[in-house]
């Protein structure tokens, strides 16, 4: 494929992630960060994201497993969450994040391992699309064209 | 007559206690509006050592009831039961006065009955008494007359007949006596020769008494004659009203018997006990006298005066027709019944006298004693009144009369009672019912900022994703329509924006900054927003600024601006020719100089077009009307400029029936007006309560078909006065206008239009330039200028003189050719629209054809460009607007060291990338523990940004603590080394707080932990640059 069928691919890609709110204004505005002095700044940042991510949604689930839930902790981590998910501008996150504390708050186990597992599966469907979109931006590069879009 | 004297009285009293209750009630209803004057009311009482009791009473009562409202605000049911009991006390308290009053009315009446009984009966036994007594002396007179002339005269001088006579013409001297006898004692030894001598026998009484034959029955002859005896006493003289007793032998009867041995004994006259008489077979009672033969000692024995008795003279009394006959001369008699009574023995009374007819038990009777003269008889008078005592009706009347007056006093008291319970209660629901649309209020406002807010995320969204579908590949057509999409969107926004401040302001919690800024160029934004809207439609914009309007103000210019852009949004939405005009004085200017409203004539105004009179929009300001200064209420402003912004138009004005209400919220002046131009109508209803806000008042004059002119006054502070106290140069558009390469030319304006010259002068003079306005080209208006010293170096021009003045205008261009070609006047022209001169606009051109444009509406940085580019300077400020900030920011930023404080690593991460790609040297670190030890003074920080919400230390908590070191280290440090700038300066180090929620962490609590400011997470260019450029801009300075 050559470069300009890539990039309206990336174009397209990145305009369904607008849409379905996936993401938002702030990923825009990450990406705007991105120059030459910082070429991997979106990446990093979303890798740490990732990791960051992954490593609360295991807390999660460990806290929530207790016999008595702390919940105290568990509103911190989703408090975490939702900042992180919120400056990379993956809004479906932040989203349940929101409804997680709310849940939390109300003291609901149900509840919150309903978010938890919502929170999973919107984790699981993010990753996969910032990768799609990674991946795209790879192939951009390796074909030669602009470093980012 | 005795009626009415107690009528008069209880009306007195009953009045009184009315007084009293209404002292009462109103001392009640006053003590609750007053309550300290009670207590004032009794310490003079009793300092006026007013010995009552009874007030005592009184006010304690009151101080009670004062007592039992307190309670009552506090708790109802206690209060209800109290003033329940007090009118059930009242009620019974006043049965039992009338009660009271009743029996001792009735009392005082029995009394006064009895009184009078006593009075009447005594009247009557004494009356009796002394008939009786003279009866009796009679009696005994007639007594001595028979032992003088029968007994002392031999022969007799005195016989039946004379007797009969005396006795019957000196009867009314014994009014009680029915009649006298005589009679003589005759001895056994005697009898015989007594008989002959009279010529009758001794006749015997007993039979007669035993037997008792009727009156008409009686026969003396058939009488028996008395049986032999010791002696007799045969009646020998009678009155003629009792000759039926001649010959009867006293001594036979029983009770004259016993009359006449007592009679001689005692030698004074005796009562028989009362017995039927013979023949009238009445009731009566027999006084007998004895008659002795000499005069006795009055100390003779009983047995001497037996020895000397010659007779007896008996008179006879009847006693009930005489009574009666004495009673009738009494003219009360009816009234009471009287009985006489003989209680010589007690047990068995004998009755001489009872006028009742029946025996009424009537218990009130009094006893009279009568003393007749017989010490061994005893005679009574019972008095006893013939009808009962009258029904008390008078005592009724009035008792009940006060019952029912305090039954009315109580009934007022419930009434009133019950009345200020509902009323208290009608109260106190009012007031639930108040908190509650409040809260309703609230609530709606709350819901209004909640969902505009939530509107505007997506909003934001969807204006992005239009931006970048921008910057794709679209043809014309897509371009037009994502264009059009994003026009919408923006309008949607700034709707959403206006009904969220119509939010804020109902919930109050709209607040006013006061940051520096330049008026003039917040007007230049305004003007250039509607200037592609002006320019279409034809219409005429301009602004002017007085020249004593200070330079930098201190207010909020976000707030200011909303005010004139809605205004002039207005003015240009209903203006379809002729101007919209924003003037903008000193209030002071205005009310000293009248010269500045004096475009009433069509001639004066910008366009030509007739405006209504601006005076008339600001008549009704408070400021103007009074002679008060202008700002009073804001003591804080410490060198207050007042300024008066007009906004005029020549649009079509506002219909008079919707003038007074186009300040009410969402209301427009017709249903078809939204159609038609659109909008909510709250923009007018926020500009009114911004400029409330602003301490200041809008008005508005407005004629139908002629135009609209509104008029707001604002306070703001003088923004030299303190700069210290803000930052220095917070706006940079200054930079751009004040820049000094026009400084020291000289422009020649041509305009025969004063106010538009005005205008025009205004915004050429703002470059530093020198203006002269003259108003056509006639040579001789400018050749005066020309041939001066004064080198002009432009010649602004309105575009209809280029068109019009075509007679001089050549005259005029060649002169300027001849002059001196090498450094001509550049010529300008002035234009209003758009399509004519878009062509040639900024080519610069020989002079002969069309000449440079300036396009209207003029703004200083407008001409500024204009001139730059027909003039040759290199334009150095060509950047966009948005740029700006960010290059700014980049300015500001470039190799400071930042400290980045966040838990989140991601957040970290990110905003460390946004403050590196503005240059900045950023270090982050994720604890607040970790930020207290790293910003130790003195600082190697140039500021810090830090999160809010971290776990352990929070940010509030770690700049607290920051704060706390640095106060501690200059307190060390800072006086020694204070005069050095460095270390001086190090010893604050800005902290901004980093939040997602601006709303929550509100600026207040920021200042309060002692940071600087706050920027929403994620960054936003413009907020970042203002709140940065704060500090930052004042340290470079």
């Amino acid at each position: 494929m050559d470069v300009a069928q890539l990039k309206r691919q990336l174009i397209a890609f990145t305009e369904l992630l607008y849409r379905e709110g996936f993401l938002d204004e702030q990923f825009n505005q990450l990406q705007q960060l991105q120059d030459e002095n910082n070429p991997n700044f979106v990446a990093e940042v979303v890798t740490l994201f990732f990791e960051d991510a992954e490593r609360i949604l295991n807390e999660l689930a460990n806290n929530l497993d207790q016999q008595s839930v702390d919940f105290k902790k568990v509103d911190a981590h989703v408090h975490q969450l939702k900042g992180s998910s919120s400056s990379i501008g993956a809004q479906r996150i932040q989203r349940v994040c929101i409804i997680f504390r709310t849940v939390c708050n109300e003291k609901n186990v149900e509840g919150c391992l309903k978010c938890l597992q919502q929170l999973k599966h919107e984790y699981a469907l993010m990753k996969s699309k910032l990768e799609t979109l990674f991946n795209l931006e790879q192939q951009i590069l390796a074909a030669g064209g602009p470093p980012s879009i | 007559m005795n009626l009415a004297r107690v009528l008069v009285f209880s009306l007195k009293v009953g009045r009184l206690i009315w007084i009293i209750c209404w002292w009462l009630v109103s001392m009640i209803s006053m003590n609750w509006f007053l309550s300290g004057g009670i207590m004032d009311l009794r310490t003079s009482f009793l300092s006026g050592k007013m010995p009552l009791n009874w007030w005592e009473m009184v006010l304690g009562k009151i101080s009670l009831i004062h007592h039992g409202y307190n309670q009552f605000i506090g708790s109802k049911r206690v209060s209800k039961t109290w003033w329940k009991k007090l009118l059930y006390t009242w009620v019974v308290g006043t049965g039992i006065v009338s009660m009271w009053v009743f029996f001792y009315m009735s009392s005082q009446a029995a009394e006064k009955r009895k009184e009078m009984l006593v009075s009447m009966c005594d009247e009557r036994a004494r009356m009796l008494q002394d008939q009786f007594n003279v009866s009796l002396n009679h009696v005994q007179a007639i007594s001595i007359l028979i032992s003088t002339f029968h007994h002392g005269k031999i022969p007799s001088a005195i016989d039946q007949r004379t007797f009969a006579r005396y006795a019957e013409r000196t009867a009314f001297e014994r009014p009680l006596t029915s009649g006298v006898a005589y009679a003589v004692r005759v001895l056994h030894s005697e009898r015989e020769q007594f008989e002959k001598h009279q010529g009758w026998t001794i006749k015997r009484m007993d039979i007669l008494e035993q037997k008792p034959v009727h009156k008409d029955d009686y026969e003396p002859e058939a009488l028996e004659p008395s049986p032999v005896q010791e002696e007799y006493a045969p009646v020998i003289f009678a009155q003629d009203t009792v000759s039926h007793v001649i010959s009867l032998d006293l001594l036979s009867g029983k009770e004259d018997r016993d009359n006449v041995l007592r009679a001689r004994a005692s030698g004074k006259g005796v009562l028989t006990a009362p017995f039927r008489l013979i023949k009238t077979n009445r009731l009566g009672v027999i006084l007998t006298f004895a008659v002795y033969k000499m005069d006795l000692p009055s100390n003779a024995t009983p047995n001497e005066r037996i020895q000397a008795t010659a007779g007896y003279i008996g008179g006879i009394f009847h006693i009930q027709s005489l009574v009666e006959k004495l009673l009738q001369q009494l003219a009360t008699k009816q009234t009471i019944d009287v009985t006489v009574l003989d209680t010589t023995n007690q047990s068995y009374p004998i009755s001489m006298y009872d006028s009742s007819s029946n025996t009424s038990d009537n218990d009130l009777s009094y006893v009279s004693m009568l003393n007749f003269g017989d010490p061994l008889r005893k005679h009574e008078m019972h008095c006893r009144f013939k009808e009962k005592a009258p029904w008390p009706l008078l005592e009724m009347a009035t008792s009940t009369g006060i019952l029912v007056i305090a039954l009315l006093l109580g009934h007022i008291f419930h009434a009133t009672m019950i009345r200020i319970a509902k009323v208290e209660d009608d109260c106190r629901k009012m007031m639930e019912l108040k908190k509650r649309a409040e809260a309703a209020d609230v609530a709606k406002s709350q819901f209004l900022a909640t969902v505009s807010h939530e509107i505007r995320t997506p909003m934001n969204g969807v204006l992005g994703m239009l931006q970048m579908l921008m910057d794709t590949d679209l043809d014309v057509t897509q371009q037009d329509y994502v264009r059009t999409a994003q026009e919408s969107g923006k309008a949607l926004v700034s709707l959403i924006n206006e009904v969220l401040d119509q939010a804020k302001i109902e919930s109050g919690k709209l607040e006013l900054e006061a940051v520096q800024f330049d008026l003039r160029a917040t007007l230049d934004d305004v003007l250039s927003l509607f200037s592609g809207k002006s320019q279409e439609k034809g219409v005429e914009l301009g602004v002017y600024v007085s020249d004593r309007v200070p330079k930098i103000l201190i207010g909020d210019p976000g707030r200011f601006r909303q005010i004139i852009t809605n205004l002039m949004g207005n003015s240009i939405k209903f203006t379809d020719r002729g101007h919209v005009f924003v003037t903008v004085y000193l209030i002071e200017e205005v009310m000293d100089s009248i010269d500045v409203e004096t475009e009433s004539s069509p001639q004066n105004t910008l366009s030509g077009f007739l405006v209504p009179k601006r005076r008339l929009s600001w008549s009704k300001f408070r400021s103007f009307s009074q002679e008060v200064p202008i700002c009073p209420s804001v003591s804080s402003i410490s060198d207050p400029i007042n300024l008066i912004v007009s906004v005029e138009d020549t649009g079509e004005g506002i219909p008079l029936e919707a003038q007074s209400r186009i300040f009410t919220p969402f209301v427009q002046v017709g249903p078809s007006i939204s159609r038609t131009h659109g909008g909510t109508g709250i923009g007018l209803s926020i500009s009114k309560y911004l400029v409330g806000l602003m301490n200041g008042e809008i008005g508005f004059v407005s004629i139908p078909q002629v135009g609209s002119t509104f008029t707001f006054t604002a306070v703001f502070n003088n923004g030299h006065s303190n700069l210290g106290e803000f930052g220095g140069p917070q706006i940079n558009t200054q930079s751009i206008l004040s820049t000094s390469e026009f400084h020291g030319m000289t422009a020649l304006l041509v305009d025969p239009r004063p106010v538009r010259a005005k205008l025009s002068r205004y915004h050429v003079q703002r470059l530093g330039i020198c203006v002269e306005v003259v108003p056509d080209l006639t040579y001789g208006s400018w050749s005066v200028l020309n041939c001066g010293m004064v080198k002009i170096d432009m010649i602004l021009m309105e575009e209809e003189l280029w068109d019009d003045s075509s007679s001089s205008l050549p005259i005029f261009l060649n002169h300027l050719r001849d002059n001196d070609p090498g450094a001509a006047p550049k010529l300008f022209l002035l234009t209003n629209s758009v399509s004519s001169s878009r062509t040639s606009n900024g080519t610069t051109t020989a002079i002969p054809s069309k000449p440079a444009v300036i396009t209207k509406p003029l703004r200083a940085s407008m001409i500024a460009t204009s001139l730059r580019r027909v003039m040759g300077f290199r334009n150095r400020t060509d950047l966009r607007n948005g740029e700006t900030s960010r290059l700014a920011l980049r300015n500001l930023l470039q190799g400071r060291k930042i400290l980045v404080v966040d838990d989140n690593d991601v957040n970290l991460k990110v905003a460390a990338g946004a403050l590196k790609k503005y240059g900045a040297d950023v270090v982050c670190e994720n604890s607040g523990s970790k930020a207290i030890s790293l910003l130790k003074p003195p600082h190697q920080f140039d500021a810090c940004f830090m999160d809010i919400q971290m776990p352990v230390i929070d940010g509030f908590e770690a700049t607290k603590r920051i704060r706390e070191a640095e106060r501690s280290f200059s307190g060390e440090y800072g006086r020694g080394n204070g005069s050095q700038d460095g270390k001086a300066v190090n010893c604050h180090v800005p902290i901004l707080a980093m939040t997602a929620d601006v709303i929550q962490a509100t600026h207040e609590e920021c200042i309060q932990c002692g940071m600087d400011g706050y920027v929403s997470k994620p960054f936003e260019a413009e907020q970042l640059y203002r709140e940065v450029s704060r500090f930052f801009a004042s340290q470079t300075n």
